[in-house]
């Protein structure tokens, strides 16, 4: 498998770590152990496109979030998460 | 001159070179072949027709094909280390002393002990090891798997280390192309043409394909001379890449292939500093798969009998290496195309003693043939073969009709219509689509990027081919965004195609569907009627199509038999599932040059050579080789090595290399907010100049990993982590930074390989380092508190960052350095400190001294335990979110009787405690129900004279001074100790502030 990191280029599967679904979002400060149970262990098992979130470690270091097809495997996009990058140098 | 006594040599043609004569030896037998032969084509050339003995019946086999799908003429090549089990003769080149032996029969090829199988042939059926050997059950490890193993197998592979090494390699291009026959030499063309990329992937030593045994005419040309124009023409372009001996096996995701590269296996070994074999992983934007058809058998009684040849392999044999396997032929087809074998043999000047056709008419052109020299033309089929193992002597024939015919040849060409190589395009779990007017499956669609052509798409004429494979390659090279000019498609004819179906002859004698692997065409009808009707079912219940060979010749003509007892249509029968790699690879490709102590990469810390120099046994943690001990003269053993380091630490000073820790410098206005939310304490109140121990969960309230972080200005944090976690933290914290906390403004930077770091400890540490530092820095307790965190420079100028922070317990600093001085400082820590005894100290010192301090590491931070386990619960803030806050605080990780870490010593002050023995309570028989726990880490305190631990044990702080039972059923010990306070050593903690 290959992924166009936005920062790198095209790169091979072995220089991504892979974490799993980038749906899930943290949940606030004080939004209750129920909602902290949910984001910590439970997942959707999805046949088809979802967002995953994937680390660059042998290259840029970013937090990927891709889009794949878990029956495919095809790849539709690629973006850096929000805090990826040098979004910030000079903001 | 003809070398050696190549008996069935033609006197002239072929692509061997008659001038490079190479000598081989066959179970010990000496031969001579030529360049340019196979080990399959110099035995054919020397009349060997019994190769080897089969599977299961040990019956007598000879060469089937002369290709990669061979079942039968399986060898071991090469001896000793390099000794090759189940190598195929059809696909070993030929090289000079090279050295094969037959497989599975003893004492002798001829004379095969094990034959007497075939008496037993009876019970040896579908399921015979499912059926035979069920009861009683511990017979089958002690006496039935290995009677089997003796009797059944093929070779034996080495038993010691293979010499040669493998290598591994990535390629990148527009287009790849699998098989250089003419669909994939006219796609290369194209594709070369338009400016594309190309690599062109060819199994066999020479480029060609089918055109090497079948000719034609190709623009008007002699196939050999538009080959080698072709050849020149792609040699002539830069950017396309010809590969021999390599095999396109595998498509993965992404348009990455894997091939295999033989560089060296045509060499008795490869020459110095060579590879035998190259992995490849080739990155694609289009792949053409030109990867040909396998003609396929017909399966009548006998048709194992040697001598019994498919007829494509037969002219291979005649035109390609001019070698004859045998001097009177008949063919059995049901097709055209074997009608070509006829007239090749015919050329060759054989003799054609019939054709047995089973279709219903031949041609007038073929009955002129055959009344102009003199054979037969057989309507019907062949229903056995008389010979054994001085191969083919009399064949049977069921005429159509009724009456019954016999015909005396020394060898039978076999046609029974060609099975495109559809492998590679349904590796995806794609399904082939059957095509009722060549009998045959076809490729349905392909992984992205690929298509296939020319035979492997059922195209079976020359025209066909070179039309396809030409317009793949057009198609391809556009693709991949080259616009290159156009230019003339190669021309040919298209051979007449006429086939009727034939799968089966009924006949007395066994009649092998799967060669390789033993399985009959009763054994699969046995199979159908016991249940076993899904092809899924029937390859696992039979093994067909499960040997090395995965079934090239059997699995379609299996499933076709499967189908006709079931009654049902060959798709509706339907395939097995198709699954890389189509060759055999050697587990040593995949390896690469990671094996032995290149398996993986080694990590020195910067003072290893230097320790070296003074003799240190290293350990490896993770990657990294740390110094593990400074072994002395005189010294009789480890623990007398570490105890005088931990002595010469509590008495005067030592140091160890810590640069193994991962440091993570920490930058920017946020940065204190940011270690708020992933240290369980509190960071952004940390004064700078001050270090801090910090505690990371994980999401879900397990501790995950812990070191200190000091604060060396407003915006800037230094962070240390354990050895084992060190990529693992960074990979986590970037994470909380990019992902879950993208409106801090902070960075990471990794420093772990910039600073080398050194641990300096004990009562002289201050007196040590006054030696190092510039004068001007004031290291005295109130110019440099415990705790305390700054740079400082060094006498001759080099920035230092200096931390008072102590694992140990004692007044101890770590000091960080550039990377590039690390060994000058081990160098003149050891100068400097001469006056003081300094003494270097190793991890399992280092690692005393944790325990005496009752400090938790690794073995305490097992993923399983929280922070209040950890008896670190009051680190967690009540005043700020953190990673793992809220799953801290649920029931089962706060009830009372966890297991918590206390300290262990044992009643028996002599006795030495182990790791991993449970805790019982005392006078308990042990048992799951009573197990509180067990000792995590155990060392010998120089400093107490004993043996002393830490454990995890429920409510174990609450038991203080409790004797308990220390239960090891590993070790078989049983022994009392006692629960005591994990800090052995120095509890009020008045050496490291002194």
């Amino acid at each position: 498998m290959r992924i166009a990191c936005p920062f790198c280029g095209e790169r091979e599967l072995g220089e991504f770590t892979y974490l799993g679904d980038a749906k899930p979002q943290r949940p606030a400060a004080d939004a209750g152990a129920d909602a902290v149970y949910d984001y910590v262990y439970l997942r959707d098992n999805i046949a088809g496109v979802m967002d995953e979130n994937w680390y660059h470690g042998g290259g840029c270091r970013a937090w990927l979030k891709v889009t794949r097809n878990t029956l495919t495997h095809e790849i539709s996009a690629v973006e850096p998460a929000a805090g990826a990058g040098a979004a910030k140098v000079g903001a | 001159m003809m070398a050696g006594d190549q008996t069935n040599r033609l006197a002239s043609g072929g692509l061997v070179d008659r001038s490079a004569a190479l000598n081989f030896r066959f179970d010990g037998k000496s031969f001579a072949g030529f360049q340019g032969d196979t080990l399959a084509s110099a035995l054919v050339a020397n009349g060997v027709k019994l190769v080897g003995r089969s599977f299961k019946y040990h019956r007598p086999r000879g060469i089937l094909t002369a290709g990669s799908e061979e079942p039968n003429a399986l060898v071991e090549l090469r001896t000793g280390a390099r000794r090759e089990a189940n190598t195929k003769a059809t696909t070993a080149e030929l090289y000079d002393g090279l050295e094969a032996a037959s497989q599975n029969r003893w004492p002798s090829l001829a004379f095969d002990v094990m034959s007497v199988n075939q008496l037993f042939a009876p019970i040896f059926v579908a399921g015979f090891y499912y059926k035979t050997f069920m009861w009683p059950a511990k017979f089958w490890e002690a006496i039935y798997e290995p009677a089997i193993r003796r009797a059944a197998g093929l070779g034996r592979a080495a038993v010691v280390p293979d010499p040669d090494h493998y290598d591994k390699a990535w390629a990148h291009c527009d287009v790849v192309i699998a098989g250089s026959g003419p669909a994939g030499l006219a796609a290369a063309l194209a594709a070369g043409r338009s400016g594309a990329r190309v690599i062109l992937c060819e199994e066999d030593f020479v480029p060609g394909g089918r055109l090497l045994a079948d000719g034609g005419t190709i623009d008007g040309l002699p196939a050999a001379e538009w080959l080698s124009r072709t050849l020149a023409e792609l040699n002539s372009m830069p950017d396309v890449r010809m590969m021999t001996r390599t095999t396109l096996f595998g498509v993965y995701d992404g348009g990455t292939y894997g091939a295999i590269e033989r560089v060296n296996d045509h060499l008795p070994t490869p020459p110095e500093h060579q590879v035998r074999q190259r992995l490849w992983r080739i990155v694609a934007k289009r792949c053409v798969v030109a990867a040909g058809a396998i003609e396929r058998p017909i399966v009548f009684a006998g048709n194992d009998t040697p001598g019994v040849m498919m007829a494509s392999a037969m002219r291979s044999y005649i035109n390609r290496y001019a070698a004859t396997p045998a001097k009177r032929i008949a063919l059995f087809t049901n097709n055209e195309d074997g009608w070509r074998t006829v007239e090749t043999a015919i050329a060759a000047g054989l003799q054609v003693a019939a054709v047995i056709d089973a279709r219903p008419d031949v041609s007038p052109a073929h009955r002129s043939l055959a009344s102009k020299n003199g054979f037969t033309v057989l309507h019907g089929s062949v229903s056995g073969v008389d010979g054994g193992k001085n191969g083919v002597r009399k064949i049977s024939v069921s005429l159509t009709g009724g009456a019954r015919a016999e015909v005396e040849a020394d060898g039978l060409a076999v046609s029974g219509g060609w099975n495109p190589a559809v492998g590679l395009t349904s590796y995806h779990r794609g399904r082939p689509k059957w095509r009722d007017d060549i009998a045959a499956f076809v490729p349905d669609g392909a992984p992205p990027g690929m298509v296939a052509v020319g035979a492997a798409n059922g195209a079976f004429g020359l025209g066909a081919c070179l039309r396809e494979g030409f317009e793949a390659g057009v198609a391809a090279a556009r693709d991949a965004g080259r616009s290159g000019g156009t230019s003339a498609m190669p021309v040919a004819d298209d051979e007449a195609f006429s086939l009727t179906p034939l799968w089966h002859v009924a006949g007395k004698g066994k009649a092998f569907v799967d060669q390789q692997h033993d399985v009959t065409a009763s054994d699969v009808e046995l199979a159908q009627r016991e249940g076993f009707q899904s092809v899924e079912h029937l390859k696992r219940y039979t093994t067909l199509g499960m040997a090395t060979d995965q079934g090239k010749t059997s699995n379609v003509t299996g499933l076709a038999i499967m189908a006709a007892v079931s009654g049902k249509s060959i798709p509706e029968t339907g395939t097995t599932i198709y699954r890389p790699p189509y060759v055999p690879v050697a587990i040593g490709a995949f390896a690469g040059h990671h094996r032995d102590e290149t398996f993986h990469a080694t990590r020195l810390t910067p003072s290893h050579h230097w320790a070296a120099e003074q003799g240190a046994v290293f350990v490896d943690t993770g990657l990294w080789k740390r110094a593990q001990w400074y072994p002395r003269a005189g010294e009789k053993d480890w623990l007398e090595s570490v105890t005088r380091e931990v002595k010469a630490v509590r008495d005067g000073v030592g140091f160890c290399d810590v640069s193994t820790l991962g440091k993570i410098d920490v930058h920017g206005p946020n940065a204190g907010a940011f270690l708020d939310r992933v240290y369980i304490n509190t960071f952004s109140n940390l004064a700078v100049g001050k270090a801090r121990y910090g505690l990371m969960l994980r999401e879900d309230g397990i501790v995950y990993d812990d070191g200190t972080t000091s604060r060396l200005a407003e915006d800037h944090y230094f962070l240390t982590t354990t050895t084992a976690k060190a990529g693992l933290v960074m990979q986590h914290l970037e994470f909380c930074r990019q992902v879950l906390f993208p409106e801090l403004d902070v960075q990471l930077t990794s420093v772990s390989d910039q600073w080398a770091q050194f641990s300096i400890a004990g009562p002289k540490t201050r007196d040590l380092l006054q030696e190092i530092v510039d004068p001007a820095e004031d290291l005295s307790n109130e110019g440099f508190p415990f705790m305390g965190a700054r740079e400082v420079a060094l006498r001759g100028g080099i920035k230092a960052r200096l931390f008072r922070i102590s694992f140990s317990g004692e007044m101890a600093f770590e000091i960080s350095v550039p990377a590039r001085y690390g060994e000058a400082m081990a160098r003149n820590l050891m100068l400097a400190g001469a006056p003081f005894g300094v003494t270097p100290y190793g991890t399992e010192a280092l690692g005393v001294m944790r325990v005496e301090k009752g400090h938790v590491a690794g073995p305490e931070l097992s993923g399983t335990t929280t922070a209040a386990d950890l008896g670190l619960g009051k680190m967690m803030s009540t005043k700020k979110d953190f990673i793992g806050r809220v799953m801290a605080g649920r029931e089962a990780l706060v009830v009372p009787n966890r297991q918590v870490v206390v300290g262990i010593k044992p009643v028996d002050k002599a006795r030495r405690l182990r790791s991993g023995a449970h805790i019982i309570p005392k006078g308990e028989t042990p048992g799951p129900g009573n197990d509180q726990g067990y000792v995590t880490s155990v060392c010998f305190s120089p400093t107490l004279d004993q043996w002393i631990g830490l454990g995890l044990v429920e409510r174990g702080r609450e038991r203080i001074g409790e004797i308990v039972h220390a239960h090891d059923p590993l070790r078989g010990e049983d022994y009392d100790v006692e629960l005591c306070n994990p800090v052995f050593y120095d509890p009020d903690g008045g050496r490291q502030r002194g």
